[in-house]
């Protein structure tokens, strides 16, 4: 353990080198700033275009990309930034921090004994950090082979595994398709593909659809691939429960009614040892809230950042971009990175275009989110010993204990019954404990009151200490 | 393409390289790999992109190491976890 | 439209204002209860839930302490432990130096006097006490009397038991100010959305005291003193007792404005580790201070080695509500008939609390306080003033 800190100052510091931050990089490094690009993973790519450790690996999944020249594109414009030395690869920021006037943004590398914390510094930050699956709770969703659509996609596009043998892919949202299809080619057998959402439900946003047709030809693309391998797909389709003894074997399926209530005689239970469930993705504010930046709630009920036309957020020198900024997919995370990476480079684009590409692929994601709500019932389908919190194990019933206690929000459930307080701090629970306590209270949800996490990712205490002066801290 | 191998439980599992030890116990049958502290209910990979905190293993005697983001690396010694993995400090 | 009245309105549902609520309907008035927030979700959520003897000398918060301390017990006992999540676990304070050692010496027989058990420990039964310390170190005090509860618990659970006695708890209503008589008494309560008559009003405010307080009519020198706590991952039972080392009570009692940090240590139900403490005085600013956390964890480690191969997991930070002199203000205020204050508990409000609560009851009733409440009282700031 010990700590690496440069007293290089990079102009600008990019956070998460997926679609949006790679093209932020890369913009700007174009615009000729000095700058870092800082990502947990080996390779660059994000959750998106993920992409394996290993060549020989990579060859073996690289059908499965969409739009792998435009990734290729983009990697090829940060290799200048590699070369000086600013591409930091498996580094997990925990925090940002200030000092004298610029950023320094504090990673932890390396595992074991080997773990270390290396400072970053930068006059300007463009944070990029994604999302991940949105969950919601089901009776034995805590069972193994319960995973998230982006799980099961990571398993496949990052290390060419398939999750299962026998796969059903449920929720809601574009992204199920891509799932269900990239491992209906990869050899699994895909035993249904369950969207919640009415096939009509497009309908009503006719005019953001027609502008972004490149979208609608992808997602024919792959519902030709699952007719091809004859995947059932239907829609207005839940997944209600999940069973098994100590892995997943069976799930209920049941029919939606228009308002989100099981259709009465419509369950029926299918064989499967993995189910890949998703219903949309939440942001991940931790480093944007760290620094105090601006929030709002989108229309998907997501805390996002509040950007300007710029991805300027509320804080002088911090841009945001993509799914931090509004779920919106990797087509609007590159428009975003573009436009944040020159407005940090200190050369704000003037090419109007970009700007109404952005426009566009926001209604686009307005009207996405409007097709594909998250059906209110789920909440009627808990039972008592459904667990809500899977880290510390709270269930319905002992978050239901709260109440009289005087719990009337997610913030006052968790200091009561502890939903949230385990490892992942409530970023998996976060959104169902506000919608369960909203609905059981009647007071609206209040994202923000539990988005705040001082520790982005756990480090050892050792580490933290590290690089702690031992003359300031002498103990009287 | 290359195969190597940890030990998972004492039992060696293959890899490929660039492979994390979930994605090649996932491979390798293997679908749980801890138990909860609370009720010692089985759990592994759910979220698989270093979120969740499910996938939890002892690498090297290092317990709580997520299985989705730890590259395996041949000879590496990986075993499952009981609860908080940190038994042997218990006073 | 205003409300019901009531005997009492109480402004503040943490740890003090429940349990002014719990002991004033326990004395039979009627009590509603006003927070901008939820229950317990300012400084009561934010602290470690200690009910301390082994930090205070002889004196009047020792006093209120051991007061606080035998209710906390009637408490348990009556409502049983678990409603608090009481654990009469003990503290070892450990010096880690050899001029630290005879100084707790000399403060653990100081406090003998008051009332306090401390026995002394020397360096090689220290393990004996906490197998997991480190080492070397010379030699502690171990106080059988320290406690500790989950203080958002606590304060739900006084509230509930309030409540039982008919009490009202209104929450996300914000107090604005006072409605007064013409003799000057308040009769009143205004927050943002109605009215709530009343005879009396208690600023339980903590923290906020002082806002509160001048909304009311009567300002009170409460300020905040910051302090970041790091929480570890769960683990097992690694620490048994609420373990410190001996430079705390100085830092607790310092006036020095700038930061200052010892190592505390403890485990929780819940499973995981709490490490504290630092205090340093700057507002309310909410920034995470990277280099308070490193001190934290440096001292920690140094403390308990196993921890550096344990995962910091959070931090969160509060502000302790401290007055000049490091008491709380506990009375009447006679600028303005009908207020009472009960805040500033600096960072022994959970401890404290519940002899405030009975003090309280007992200046609504008119009892005769089980307690000389002079040096609390909120009017010395006044007088020197004056």
């Amino acid at each position: 353990m010990g700590t690496s800190r440069s007293d290089r100052v990079h102009d600008v510091v990019v956070v998460g080198a997926g679609p949006a931050g790679l093209a932020a990089a890369g913009r700007a490094a174009a615009l000729g700033a000095d700058v870092a690009l800082v990502d947990g993973a080996a390779v660059p790519g994000g959750q998106y275009w993920r992409q394996p450790a290993d060549d020989a690996l990579a060859g073996s999944v690289a059908s499965l990309h969409h739009g792998l020249a435009r990734y290729r594109r983009l990697v090829e414009r940060v290799r200048g930034i590699e070369a000086a030395g600013g591409w930091f690869p498996r580094h997990q920021v925990w925090t940002v921090t200030r000092e004298e006037g610029t950023f320094v943004v504090l990673a932890i590398t390396g595992t074991g004994a080997e773990e270390r914390e290396v400072g970053i510094r930068g006059r300007r930050l463009v944070l990029a950090p994604g999302a991940y699956d949105r969950q919601v709770p089901f009776p034995g969703w805590d069972l193994p082979g319960v995973m998230t659509a982006g799980g099961v996609q990571a398993l496949l596009k990052g290390h060419a595994v398939t999750a299962g043998r026998r796969v059903v892919v449920a929720g809601t949202g574009p992204f199920l398709l891509p799932v269900a299809a990239g491992l209906a080619e990869s050899g699994a057998t895909v035993a249904g593909v369950h969207e919640a959402a009415s096939p009509l439900a497009w309908g009503r946003h006719i005019g953001a659809v027609v502008r972004n047709v490149a979208k609608l030809g992808e997602g024919a693309g792959y519902v030709r691939t699952l007719a091809r391998h004859r995947v059932p797909v239907r829609t207005r389709s839940v997944v209600v429960a999940a069973h098994g003894e100590q892995v997943l074997e069976r799930l209920t399926v049941a029919r939606l009614a228009a308002d989100g209530s099981v259709l009465p005689g419509s369950r029926t239970t299918v064989a499967a040892d993995v189910l890949a469930v998703g219903w949309g993705f939440t942001p991940q504010l931790e480093l944007p809230m760290a620094l105090g930046c601006a929030t709002r709630v989108d229309v998907d009920g997501s805390l996002v950042c509040t950007v300007d036309d710029q991805q300027r957020s509320s804080v002088e020198g911090v841009f945001v971009a993509g799914e931090a900024c509004g779920i919106g997919g990797a087509d609007l995370a590159v428009v975003e990175g573009e436009i944040a990476g020159a407005a940090a480079a200190g050369t704000p684009l003037t090419d109007r275009r970009l700007l109404r590409r952005r426009l566009a692929l926001r209604r686009f994601a307005a009207a996405m989110h409007a097709a594909h709500p998250v059906p209110t019932g789920w909440i009627d389908r808990l039972t008592e010993d459904t667990v809500v919190c899977r880290c510390e194990e709270v269930t319905v019933g002992r978050l239901r204990s709260a109440l009289p206690l005087g719990a009337d929000d997610a913030r006052s459930a968790k200091l009561l019954a502890r939903p949230g307080m385990g490892w992942c701090q409530g970023r998996v629970c976060g959104y169902a404990v506000s919608c369960v306590m909203s609905a059981w209270t009647g007071v609206p949800p209040s994202p923000v009151s539990i988005a705040a996490r001082s520790v982005a990712s756990p480090l050892r205490l050792g580490t933290v200490a590290a690089t702690e002066d031992p003359s300031s801290a002498a103990e009287s | 393409m290359t195969e190597q191998s940890f030990t998972f439980d004492g039992r060696p599992v293959a890899f490929r390289s660039g492979q994390s030890l979930g994605a090649a116990l996932t491979a390798a049958g293997v679908r749980s790999w801890r138990t909860t502290r609370a009720d010692g209910r089985p759990r592994g990979l759910f979220c698989g992109i270093g979120v969740c905190f499910d996938c939890l293993l002892v690498v090297d005697g290092r317990p709580n190491e997520r299985a989705c983001l730890q590259p395996a690396a041949a000879g590496m010694q990986v075993e499952s976890q009981e609860g908080t993995g940190h038994g042997h400090l218990e006073v | 439209m205003a409300e019901p009245g009531s005997d009492v309105v109480v402004v503040g549902a943490g740890i003090i204002g429940a349990a002014c609520a719990f002991f004033g309907a326990r004395a039979g008035l009627s009590i509603t209860v006003l927070d901008r927030g939820s229950v317990g979700g300012g400084t009561t959520s934010r602290c470690e839930g200690n009910i301390l003897v082994s930090d205070k000398g002889p004196g009047p918060e020792l006093d209120l302490a051991l007061a606080s301390r035998s209710l906390w017990l009637d408490l348990a006992a009556e409502h049983g432990a678990e409603r608090y999540e009481l654990e009469e676990k003990g503290g070892l304070v450990v010096a880690t130096s050899e001029a630290g050692l005879s100084s707790l010496r000399s403060f653990a027989a100081g406090q003998g006097t008051g009332g306090v058990i401390a026995e002394p420990v020397a360096s090689e039964r220290l393990r004996d006490h906490e197998p997991n310390l480190a080492a070397g170190l010379p030699g502690g005090a171990f106080y059988p009397q320290d406690m500790q509860v989950q203080p958002v618990l606590a304060a739900a659970s006084l509230l509930a038991a309030a409540r039982d006695l008919g009490a009202r708890v209104v929450t996300g209503e914000e107090v604005t100010g006072a409605l007064r008589g013409a003799d000057g008494r308040i009769t009143a309560v205004r927050t943002a959305r109605t009215t709530y008559p009343t005879a009396a009003v208690v600023n339980a405010a903590g923290t906020w005291g002082a806002v509160v307080g001048e909304r009311l009519g009567g300002t009170v020198p409460v300020l905040p003193r910051r302090g970041f706590i790091l929480v570890t991952e769960p683990l097992p039972r690694v620490v048994r007792h609420k373990v410190y080392s001996a430079d705390y009570v100085d830092n607790v009692a310092s006036g020095d404005a700038g930061l200052e940090t010892s190592a505390v240590v403890e485990g929780t139900r819940g499973g995981t580790v709490l490490i504290g403490a630092s205090r340093e005085r700057v507002g309310f600013d909410e920034t995470l201070s990277v280099e308070v956390l490193r001190r934290l964890a440096a001292q920690a480690v140094r403390l308990f080695p196993f921890l550096a191969q344990v995962r910091l997991m959070r931090s969160y930070r509060g502000f302790r509500p401290y007055c000049p002199d490091h008491l709380p203000v506990i009375g009447s205020d006679r600028r303005v008939p009908g207020l009472l204050h009960a805040c500033g508990h600096e960072g022994a409000g959970i401890g404290l609390a519940p002899a405030t609560g009975r003090l309280v009851a007992d200046l609504l009733t008119g009892a005769p306080p089980q307690l000389d409440p002079a040096a609390f009282d909120p009017m010395r700031f006044v007088l020197e003033d004056a």
